[in-house]
């Protein structure tokens, strides 16, 4: 069969608009990527940070005054909340993106890849907390 | 037959994905509430707690300034790889225009994160 090449009808295709609010599994999917954007905004508050300590005392003291208005504080709030929400979702995927641990010969369990994930997740801003809270405060 | 030997690049880019992805989730939040919300507000840590000599003395380690490094480059690069991947399903196939702003602004931050490092130890 052959299908002349210049009909001028063009091939259906369906369209993507809104795929991803017909289901709560890909809603859900959608919410995790989506913690990518506050991912990017929180690494673009640090990195103006840093050259702002590269430029001197009062350049610095500036991007410290301006952590402190009270929008900073909301979108830190809100950035936390997705953060957050990466870290349990990135813990809970784990087990399927790691290649099998065997411990004993037996293989690790998906629950107890996404617990020692967790685990080590609280483990580590423990310390974090602690060490600004000791060496700084 | 021709053999197709060029290498993919997408090892590379998943690589810092995963990395960036892992780094953000163990420490992730307890960075932001500390820089975005505790020490502000004074909350449970000291608003002096981020003072220029404490920060500068930091960053003049190695291990400060290695830290600081990995979290703010892994950070973007794991971000723009799942933003990149996210506009594929939403249905925005702008390909190489994407490809430029996904991978382009955090080989940008990459640089300026080294410049304002080593002006910060060496200057």
């Amino acid at each position: 069969m052959t299908v002349p090449v210049s009909s001028g009808r063009r091939p259906y295709t369906r369209s993507m608009q809104g795929w991803w609010r017909r289901n709560t599994f890909y809603i859900e999917y959608m919410i995790h990527e989506g913690t990518a954007v506050f991912v990017a905004a929180y690494a673009l508050v640090l990195l103006v940070g840093l050259v702002r300590l590269s430029q001197g005392q009062a350049a610095w003291d500036a991007w410290l005054q301006a952590l402190r208005s009270p929008l900073s504080i909301v979108f830190h709030v809100i950035t936390l909340v997705a953060i957050s929400y990466h870290t349990w979702t990135w813990f809970h995927i784990m087990p399927r993106t790691l290649p099998p641990i065997l411990i004993k010969g037996k293989r690790m369990s998906a629950a107890a890849i996404t617990r020692s994930g967790l685990a080590a997740s609280a483990i580590l801003s423990i310390i974090l907390f602690v060490l600004v809270w000791g060496l700084w405060t | 037959m021709k053999i197709n030997m060029q290498r993919s690049n997408a090892p590379v880019f998943w690589l810092l994905f995963g990395a960036g992805g892992m780094l953000s989730a163990l420490v992730g939040p307890m960075l932001v509430f500390i820089t975005g919300i505790a020490v502000p507000l004074g909350l449970l840590l000291s608003k002096d707690s981020l003072s220029y000599p404490h920060v500068l003395a930091f960053t003049h380690s190695w291990i400060g300034a290695a830290f600081l490094f990995a979290v703010v480059v892994l950070f973007f690069w794991h971000a723009g790889h799942r933003i990149f991947h996210s506009l594929h399903d939403l249905g925005i196939h702008t390909g190489v225009v994407a490809k430029l702003f996904c991978y382009g602004l955090p080989l940008i931050a990459t640089l300026i994160t080294v410049y304002a490092l080593v002006s910060i130890k060496y200057f």
